[in-house]
């Protein structure tokens, strides 16, 4: 008989409540409040299905706060409204344990809903047990979305107004229409049958979380004769009366049956393997520029790459941090940012050095490679004295004012007529820049396209082509 | 290769690669520019490590999964920047109440509100005065390169673990978006499952973790408990970087991609004879107050740069004891000062208008 099975203390239950400070023998909820009746049930169950070990309890904000104190296993107590994440972060981290995500109604309805029906639309394997009480019970008694039209509460002192706050919030209706959740049913705690029918559906639910088949909710429409101002009694004949015809009880959805177990990932920890998936990631070419000589930079080579967004200038940029990383240089690379993106213009800075990198933002220029009018009249005043402007002569008429070492090509006609494709100009142009630094071998330019396009052999040979192409050009 | 474990990586990647090397389990987070590449990359790396990576629906729900996954003595992350971090305070709170260890990257953009992309060091009082509500403070590890975004992110799951406490990463989106070359660190050792965890076995079953003491003295005791540890971190894990400020006159006080851009203005005016120096904090709580101190016995003034309304140069007052000058510059809404202006604004410390 259900109505026994409340009374006295449910293996699962301590013996004594030792987590409780002062008060050990007792339980802290009112007299005829559902969550002491609904707690006894839980605390059976789990341990009848031999679950104790394995399952977290998560307390809610709300009067059951305290829930911790009863229970015989591991336990949590979290933010108002995040259990279901927390509880996500507990299940996904440990596919092993068992997390019960213990709410009222503000907790899941109001504040945390969305963490709710995310963990229910995820099909998180966790029972969301849903205690629907239709008050604030902790905070003394103010409206929840569950309230019913008409009921007072504190915040609504004439009767929830329809207009004013909406209809109540119907979560199994919700629920079930979503296509993950395996098991949704709502129930009571009041009479004997209906206490008969809870019990039943929290195992139903518990078992689907062993048998790790998903997402299981079940609501619980729960007295708070305290803020209901009733006797217990009169509390649940109040629900059976007024709140049942609202929120029907029944199963809503039961597909568990339909579902496989849910697969975990298993995670990989081996020192050597670790680093090796993770270096495996990472452009490595076999070839050895390590082994030549470091380049014989003076200080920081300081370069700006400019041009249209669509010419590959931040590629362009990334292959020449490549070519000095590979020969051992500190290499830094940074995209344009904010004010410098507008009008058209796609830059990106980067600085090769022996010595480590100080600003990666080039403002003062030893290189200028310019590809478009806009680029080189914004970036050409920013070179040093005696510094180097590379450009492509395709789309950029620039008058020298001589204080700089001027190259031009025509790499975006070199790219179309000798190679086929226009976006191999920044290719050409990389080829410019090798020829006139000399600094860093031809090599790691070379190595630096390979790893760029790695898997793209065709592409490959059609930039390195580009890239001698640019050399040549640079050399006539 | 000889120099097989350097590899060019991004900034916002690099906090991935730590975070693997590390042996951090979970990644949860929610799109924010400009730390999305870190989603991305744990997006593609963890599950190639058997990891788990979850999008989650808020950042709300990303650190309260944070903080499941590290209840149960798992290593877990998340990352966002300025207001996705206003959203994560609540959980951050209740994570350092409940003395878990977590770690938290903010990649800094502009602010307040909706701000804009640019860099900017506005979130430094929200991430290294505590943020939300009660008495309690995170570490903050402040990264300036790739290379420390990566060295940095395993030390943070370190000092976590250590001290039981929530530790930020705290960087900007230029050192986010940066690519250089780093030098992969090797991985640490997994770590046992520690035992005040709710790890679901036997051995773990009497374990409860709470944040509610309805007692008075108990939650003073708790509070006191706290403080105590803050104050083992203050003198035991202060970390930061002086350049040049031996012989310096001005000792220049920035951090972050500031401090990069700080750095060649020093060469810059070294190169001309002036003796500028710098004092980059790598931590922000706690602050390198020890070296302020050291320092300004024997230099004539401090330059504070920074891109806030001077958050950072609160803490520096607070640590001086001498009444040297202390100066200050700042750019804001997402600008940077370059070398020129840093070069000048020391100058005119110095009563000089030109180098
Ligand atoms: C962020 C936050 N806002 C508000 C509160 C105050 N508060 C505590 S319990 C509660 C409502 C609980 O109601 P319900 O979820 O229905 O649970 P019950 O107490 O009825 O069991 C509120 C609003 C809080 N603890 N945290
Ligand atoms: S206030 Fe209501 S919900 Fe809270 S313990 Fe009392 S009866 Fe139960």
């Amino acid at each position: 008989m259900a109505k026994k099975l409340i009374y006295g203390k449910p293996s699962g239950f301590f013996d004594t409540f030792d987590r409780r400070p002062g008060i050990t023998h007792s339980t802290h909820y009112c007299p005829g409040c559902g969550h002491g009746v609904l707690h006894k049930l839980i605390a059976e169950a789990v341990a009848d299905l031999g679950m104790l070990d394995k399952t977290i309890f998560i307390c809610p904000v709300g009067c059951s706060v305290f829930g911790y104190y009863y229970f015989n296993m591991a336990s949590i107590s979290v933010p108002h409204g995040r259990a279901p994440a927390v509880a996500t972060g507990l299940v996904r981290s440990n596919p092993d344990c068992f997390v019960i995500s213990y709410q009222g109604d503000g907790d899941l309805g109001a504040i945390g809903f969305n963490e709710f029906i995310q963990a229910a639309n995820r099909g998180e394997n966790m029972a969301v047990f849903f205690v629907n009480n239709g008050v604030y019970g902790m905070t003394g008694g103010q409206l929840a979305p569950t309230t019913l039209p008409g009921q007072k509460t504190l915040t609504s002192p004439y009767g929830r107004s329809v207009e004013n706050e909406g209809y109540p919030l119907k979560v199994c209706e919700m629920v079930a229409a979503l296509d993950s959740p395996v098991y949704v049913e709502r129930t009571a705690v009041t009479s004997p049958k209906n206490i008969r029918a809870a019990r039943a559906a929290l195992r139903k639910a518990l078992t689907y979380m062993k048998e790790k088949k998903g997402f299981s909710l079940v609501e619980f429409l729960s007295g708070c004769p305290v803020n209901m101002k009733r006797s217990a009694k009169d509390t649940d004949e109040w629900i059976e009366k007024n709140v049942i015809p609202y929120f029907p009880v029944k199963c809503f959805k039961d597909i568990a049956n339909e579902r496989k177990p849910k697969q975990s990932p298993v995670g990989i920890y081996d020192k050597e393997k670790v680093k090796d998936s993770l270096l495996a990631t990472e452009k490595i070419h076999p070839s050895d520029e390590s082994e030549l000589p470091v380049p014989d930079i003076k200080g920081e080579l300081r370069i700006k790459c400019a041009g249209f967004g669509g010419q590959g200038i931040l590629s362009l940029g990334m292959l020449i941090a490549e070519a000095g990383h590979l020969q051992n240089l500190k290499a830094s690379w940074l995209p344009s940012y904010g004010p410098e993106m507008r009008g058209g213009t796609a830059n990106c800075s980067v600085v090769l050095s022996r010595e480590a990198v100080g600003s990666p933002l080039v403002k003062t220029a030893d290189v200028v490679l310019a590809m478009n009018q806009p680029s080189i009249d914004k970036f050409s005043p920013d070179l040093r004295d005696g510094g180097i402007l590379i450009y492509d002569s395709v789309n950029i008429k620039f008058d020298n004012p001589g204080k700089c070492n001027v190259y031009s090509l025509d790499a975006s006609m070199i790219a179309k007529d000798v190679i086929g494709d226009v976006r191999c100009a920044n290719s050409v142009m990389l080829g410019a820049f090798c020829e006139i630094i000399r600094s860093i071998d031809e090599k790691s330019f070379i190595s630096s396209i390979t790893n760029n396009f790695r898997g793209k052999e065709k592409v490959i040979s059609m930039n390195i082509k580009a890239f001698q192409e640019g050399r040549k050009a640079v050399r006539k | 290769m000889s120099e097989r474990n350097k590899i060019m990586l991004r900034g916002n990647d690099a906090v991935i690669y730590g975070a693997l090397l590390a042996g951090c389990d979970c990644f949860f987070g929610y799109p924010i520019t400009p730390a999305n590449e870190i989603a991305h990359s744990g997006a593609a790396l963890f599950p190639m490590l058997g990891r788990v990576f979850l999008q989650a629906e808020s950042e709300l729900a990303a650190i309260n999964m944070v903080l499941g996954a590290s209840a149960a003595g798992r290593r877990a992350i998340t990352a966002s920047s300025g207001l996705g971090i206003s959203l994560k305070q609540e959980g951050i709170s209740y994570i350092a109440t409940m003395e878990l260890p977590a770690v938290i990257v903010d990649i800094m953009r502009g602010g307040p509100g909706l701000g804009n992309l640019g860099p900017e060091q506005g979130d430094y009082n929200q991430v290294v005065k505590g943020g939300g509500h009660g008495n309690y403070k995170c570490i903050v590890l402040a990264p300036n390169s790739p290379q420390e975004m990566c060295s940095l992110t395993m030390k943070a799951f370190e000092l976590a673990d250590n001290y039981r406490t929530p530790v930020y990463v705290l960087s900007d989106a230029l050192i986010g978006q940066m690519i250089e070359s780093v030098l992969l660190p090797d991985p640490v050792d997994k770590k046992p499952i520690p035992d005040w965890a709710i790890a679901g076995t036997a051995e773990y079953r009497k374990n409860y973790i709470t944040s509610i003491y309805l007692d008075y003295d108990d939650l003073e005791r708790l509070n006191l408990k706290l403080q105590e540890k803050y104050e083992l971190i203050r003198r035991n894990e202060q970390l930061c970087e002086s350049y040049m400020t031996d012989d310096a006159d001005t000792v220049i006080i920035c951090y972050g991609i500031v401090s990069r851009i700080a750095k060649s203005a020093v060469n810059l005016l070294r190169e001309k004879g002036h003796k500028a120096g710098l004092l980059r904090p790598m931590t922000l709580f706690p602050f390198p107050s020890t070296e302020i101190q050291r320092l300004e016995k024997k230099i004539s003034s401090f330059l504070c740069i920074e891109l806030s309304n001077g958050q950072m140069l609160d803490d520096i007052k607070l640590s001086m004891e001498s009444d040297i000058p202390l100066h200050f510059y700042s750019r804001m809404g997402g600008n940077l000062p370059n070398e020129q202006d840093i070069i000048n604004k020391y100058l005119s410390v110095h009563g000089k208008t030109n180098g």
